[in-house]
C-alpha cells in the first residue's frame, strides 16, 4: 500500500524533506521504520515517536492507516 | 481517526500583548465569570555553550496538534467547572521576550482556575506536537525539548 510519511523538526534534517509517500508491502510499523532506517541512517541516533493517522503508535502497532509521522520531541509552550 | 476539522490554535509570530489585552476586555460582557487565570510563555534566551539563544522557530504537526488541543480543551471542561476557556501557540519564529504560549481560562470562582489552569498548560507541554528550533545569535541552531 502507498503510506505517506511526514517528517518534522531534526528528524526532517535528517531525511531532508517533509514528506514522501513509500510503496510498503510489510505489516508492522517496525519494518516501515527498518526501510527508513536503511535510507536514512542517521535515523537511527534520533529520538522520536511514530504517529499513525495523527494517534502515537507503538512500534509494534500495525500498519493500518496511509499517513505516518515520524514526531521528534515535543517542545510546545 | 478524526476528519472533524478542530478549531486552529496556531497563530503565526508572537502573540502581542494588545492581542491578549483584547481577549481579556471581551470577557467584560460575560458576568458569570468571577475569576480569570492566563498562562503566557515566553521565550527565554537561554545561554548553551556560551552562546545566546535569540528566538526559537516554531512548526507543528499542525492537524493532529490542533486535534490534541481540542482533546485538551474538551477534558479540561470535563474535570473543571470552566465558563470559558481560550489557547493560542505561535507557529514560526518569536523572538526571546515575545510571547509563544497564551492560555486563558474563565470560571465563576478562583479555586478553579488555578488548577485548570496547571492541568492544560502541563497537557499542552506534553501532548502536542510542536517542535522548536533554538536559534543562536550566530545564526547555528538545536532542537528544544521540553523538560
Amino acid at each position: 500500500m502507498q503510506i505517506d510519511i511526514k517528517y518534522f523538526g531534526q528528524i526532517a534534517e535528517v531525511t531532508q524533506q517533509k514528506e514522501e509517500s513509500l510503496e510498503f508491502s510489510g505489516t508492522l510499523v517496525s519494518e516501515l521504520l527498518d526501510i527508513l532506517y536503511n535510507k536514512y541512517t542517521l535515523l537511527k541516533d534520533k529520538d522520536f515517536q511514530v504517529a499513525q493517522n495523527q494517534e502515537l503508535v507503538s512500534i509494534e502497532a500495525k500498519v493500518t492507516g496511509t499517513e505516518i509521522a515520524l514526531l521528534p520531541p515535543f517542545a510546545g509552550g | 481517526m478524526t476528519e472533524k476539522k478542530h478549531k486552529n490554535v496556531f497563530q503565526k509570530g508572537a502573540i502581542s500583548s494588545e492581542f491578549i489585552g483584547n481577549s481579556i476586555a471581551k470577557h467584560q460582557t460575560k458576568t458569570s465569570i468571577g475569576a480569570h487565570n492566563i498562562f503566557l510563555g515566553q521565550v527565554r534566551a537561554d545561554v548553551i555553550d556560551d552562546k545566546t539563544v535569540t528566538a526559537i522557530e516554531y512548526t507543528a504537526y499542525e492537524d493532529m496538534a490542533n486535534a490534541k488541543f481540542h482533546e485538551i480543551r474538551e477534558a479540561a471542561f470535563d474535570k473543571f467547572e470552566l465558563t470559558c476557556m481560550h489557547i493560542y501557540h505561535s507557529l514560526g519564529t518569536v523572538k526571546a521576550g515575545e510571547i509563544c504560549l497564551f492560555v486563558f481560562v474563565s470560571s465563576p470562582r478562583r479555586k478553579i482556575v488555578f488548577k485548570a489552569l496547571e492541568y492544560i498548560v502541563e497537557a499542552i507541554k506534553a501532548d502536542v506536537p510542536v517542535f522548536g528550533k533554538e536559534i543562536f545569535e550566530d545564526e547555528s541552531h538545536q532542537w528544544k525539548v521540553n523538560s
